[in-house]
């Protein structure tokens, strides 16, 4: 073909930072501490509940459901977040199952952003939204991140959303994953913003199940109507029988809520002991945690680890994306760099931050406290 | 205090920075992702908003006494392309007490040792959580070993194979990848309902060409509809940049011939055009009938896209598993899409397929291959459902493959004008059928471009997919 047999809508969006980090991790990792996935196993009742599904006699949560959303998913979801949310869902209008939020995001997209509209994104951020937005034919405005998101900087976005007619596409996805006493504060549930958010949610991050890709989006009539056109052009129907089970594991969590026995007081509770070993771990070897209030992430400055890994001048490649590389070849240790959360614009602000997941069992952990410990010995040591 | 900078361009607050900085290494970091779209912003330089926290309330207050009406306006991709046979139909046949022949979906039960691998991957703990993007490894590496197989040449399975969300996904990453505006994708009619939609979103436009019936004979067979090729010929130019081929055809049933593809791939190769060839039914293949794949043909496989779905080979439509298989320069792009759109498919599913997939390509060579023995199953289904139809007065087109059938309803002679004359006799008589025979389908008009909704409305379409038939 004489031109390029490719859309215009790839161009600038085909690099990805994870395959080239997981097939990095795959080959020379010993610890992963670098894509954001639990390496402990989803809750006993959820498995259960899959292994219910499907072995059923009835057989047909083997086909095709509702394509906007299997209905015992959907309903639980509007039972549980309408609570949460402070108004009345309607299962079949106000809520979306999607493959994961990753579709959730992108229905969002190509929903509403077109060719002449901006979008703007809080740096650091999940690498995704970037690329999804020029697919889209969007421009992005990046605005960097500050400390704190408390209920008054949300107010102030929500402020300036209703005062220039903005939507808020809030991706919540590690909402029950807040530590010290912290609450998640929901835009949605401010003044004016109902009207105008899609809020997306997750089974994989909620229940520890990534590889289970069961997301969803929650919002006015007005704009998921939207995101279902969407939908059903795209992916259509999501997989049946893991909407069963993650319906079944919402009834449980909706009866148990706010109790000692519920996954969602019980997981956050397990991650922050860990997030707090890992600090404890990367503050004695010298690499300095930013401690996270929430998610299972958190970021370190490898500054006084620099010694290890030569600057290259004139290089293309930020130092953190360097490093990392070096650090899982070498240590066989797998972070992911700061700077591929941030526009290429900004790609060397922050460029001695490393970010590790800490959703990992203890003995991953204290494997990773062993490597860390052996590499700054033998930096100190003659 | 905390200072909150936002501003309206890709730049700094200058103002402020040494304060934004200082903040962001020695404060916490609350991760949370927000993204505002915006579509009334006009530019005007750079300006930058700075408020600290003690005049908040006064912005508040100036916010509620300013609620706009929200007119959320959605793109322009998706303008006119809400509707959808399938929500309308399953609403109405939702019924319990209906006989559920319209959708396609197996009522039978998949084989038992693919729930039983299911069962097994679920309770692997690393299987629960994200596997490689394009594709789990065990089952590209299945798809690999099979289609090699079939096609009788090398299938690289990380750089020739995508699994995707179902067939339909791998059509949409497919069109996306490879189809824009200013570009023409032929369609043949009857076609299954999403192409059209997929082709419009992706600011194309779909060139139609209907099947035509040859015959003026009774027993009406899938063969009997065919491709005129100068019409077909006709349809091609320099804007052409995909045809899409659907072969066994739903909801016709035809199984497209050697010299038929060889029709396709000539004009294909005159006019370096693409071919997305929607294989979804190739192992539902009757007596007397073979399963060709175009991309087989010289000249074909650097320029097709075969897709295939586990829901149709496996009858777990559920699982909406499905896959893209082509030369690397395509499928590549077909890569970059997935990665930007869902990213990984669900694993546990991918891993059982991939054992399901070892299981019958270890015995391909036997009768007993589910590939096979299904098909077999559906032939006696098939029979029965057609004789059904002819003693009830019916003209059932006997399929050589897939698992529908269409039948010509008006030989009936069932009356339907006065209600709603905009309709196709079609949908009216579906409607009919299932308010008074507690029976449901699919009117073929769903299927055809606005030209030649009037050719087909005398068709309904039967699923027999059915552990009833």
């Amino acid at each position: 073909m004489s031109r390029p047999v490719q859309a215009r809508r790839l161009e600038g969006i085909d690099k990805n930072i994870w395959v080239e980090f997981v097939k990095l991790a795959a080959t020379y990792s010993t610890v992963n501490l670098g894509q954001g996935f639990p390496d402990f196993p989803p809750p006993g009742f959820l498995k259960e509940a899959f292994l219910r599904a499907l072995s059923e006699e009835n057989h047909m949560l083997h086909q095709y459901t509702r394509a906007f959303g299997h209905p015992p998913l959907v309903k639980i979801l509007a039972q549980f977040f309408g609570k949460l949310l402070g108004r009345e869902l309607d299962p079949m209008t106000n809520v979306m199952v999607t493959v994961g939020a990753y579709q959730a995001l992108f229905c969002c997209f190509q929903a509403f952003i077109g060719e002449g509209d901006e979008v703007i994104i809080i740096e650091p951020f999940f690498d995704c939204y970037e690329p999804m937005v020029k697919m889209a034919g969007g421009t992005t405005v990046f605005v960097p991140l500050r400390p704190v998101f408390s209920r008054g900087e949300l107010e102030l976005i929500a402020e300036l959303c209703v005062k220039h007619d903005v939507l808020c596409f809030s991706d919540e996805v590690y909402e029950w994953l807040v530590y010290d006493g912290k609450e998640h504060i929901r835009i949605a549930t401010l003044q004016g913003m109902w009207d105008r958010t899609v809020v997306i949610g997750s089974a994989g991050k909620t229940f520890s199940a990534t590889g289970w890709k069961v997301g969803w989006t929650m919002g006015p009539n007005r704009l998921l109507q939207h995101l279902r056109t969407v939908h059903q052009n795209s992916a259509y129907h999501c997989a049946t029988l893991a909407q069963e089970a993650v319906a079944q594991g919402f009834q449980r969590e909706l009866m148990l809520y706010g109790k000692p026995d519920s996954y969602f007081v019980q997981l956050p509770e397990e991650l922050q002991k860990k997030r707090d070993w890992l600090v404890q771990s990367l503050d004695a070897v010298g690499m300095k945690p930013i401690i996270p209030e929430g998610t299972y992430f958190l970021v370190a400055d490898i500054s006084k680890f620099r010694s290890s890994v030569p600057d290259v001048p004139d290089s293309d490649e930020p130092y953190d994306s360097r490093f990392a590389k070096w650090m899982v070849k070498n240590k066989g240790l797998a972070a992911i760099p700061l700077s591929a959360f941030y526009s290429e614009a900004h790609k060397n602000n922050y460029n001695h931050f490393i970010r590790f997941c800490f959703a990992k069992e203890e003995a991953t952990l204290k494997a990773a406290n062993d490597i860390l410990q052996k590499w700054k010995q033998e930096k100190t040591s003659p | 205090m905390s200072w909150y900078c936002m501003t309206r361009r890709l730049g700094s607050c200058e103002g402020s920075r040494r304060a934004c900085n200082s903040q962001f290494f020695s404060g916490h970091i609350y991760y949370a992702g927000m993204l505002f779209a915006s579509r009334s912003f006009c530019c005007l330089g750079v300006r930058t908003y700075q408020l600290r926290t003690d005049l908040l309330s006064r912005s508040i207050r100036l916010a509620a006494s300013a609620t706009m009406a929200f007119r959320p306006k959605n793109t322009r991709r998706i303008e006119g392309l809400d509707s959808n046979v399938w929500v309308e139909f399953t609403k109405v046949a939702a019924d319990p007490s209906i006989v559920n022949l319209g959708q396609g979906l197996p009522d039978i039960s998949p084989p038992a040792y693919v729930k039983e691998e299911l069962a097994k991957a679920a309770a692997v703990d690393r299987l629960n959580q994200y596997t490689r993007g394009f594709g789990h490894p065990s089952l590209v590496k299945a798809l690999s070993q099979v289609y090699e197989r079939v096609c009788g040449r090398k299938i690289d399975p990380l750089t020739d194979i995508l699994v995707t969300v179902g067939a339909y996904g791998s059509l949409f990453s497919t069109i996306q990848a490879l189809i824009e505006e200013g570009d023409e994708v032929i369609i043949i009619e009857p076609f299954y309902d999403c192409y059209e939609p997929m082709v419009r979103m992706a600011g194309a436009k779909p060139v139609f060409i209907p099947l035509r019936y040859k015959n003026d004979g009774n027993s009406a067979s899938s063969a009997d509809w065919v491709l005129d090729p100068a019409e077909l010929a006709n349809k091609f130019n320099s804007k052409t940049k995909a045809i899409i081929l659907n072969t066994p055809h739903n909801p016709l049933g035809k199984v497209f011939t050697r010299e038929e593809l060889q029709v396709i791939a000539d004009l294909c190769i005159k006019h370096d055009t693409l071919c997305i060839s929607d294989e979804v039914y190739e192992w539902l293949v009757y007596k007397g009938n073979k399963h060709i794949k175009i991309a087989t043909l010289p000249g074909m496989w650097e320029r097709t896209i075969t897709i295939g779905s586990a829901g149709k080979t496996y009858s777990v439509t559920g699982w909406k598993l499905g896959w893209s298989i082509g030369p690397q320069n395509l499928i590549k792009h077909l890569q970059v899409v997935h990665q930007n759109t869902l990213y990984t498919c669900p694993t546990p599913l991918q891993e059982a397929l991939a054992q399901a997939f070892w299981i019958d390509y270890k015995r391909m060579d036997d009768p007993d291959c589910y590939f096979y023995s299904l098909s077999r199953e559906l032939e006696s289904k098939r029979d029965r459902m057609a004789q059904l139809l002819q003693e009830a007065g019916l003209k059932p087109v006997i399929p050589d493959g897939g698992y529908f059938m269409i039948v010509d309803v008006s030989t009936l002679n069932v009356g339907l004008s006065g209600k709603d004359d905009k309709q196709p006799y079609d949908y009216k008589f579906v409607k009919w059928m299932i308010t008074s025979k507690k029976l449901s389908a699919i009117p073929l008009s769903a299927f055809c471009g606005p030209e030649t909704k009037r050719q087909f409305e005398k068709y309904i379409r039967f699923c027999f997919i059915k552990s009833r038939v």
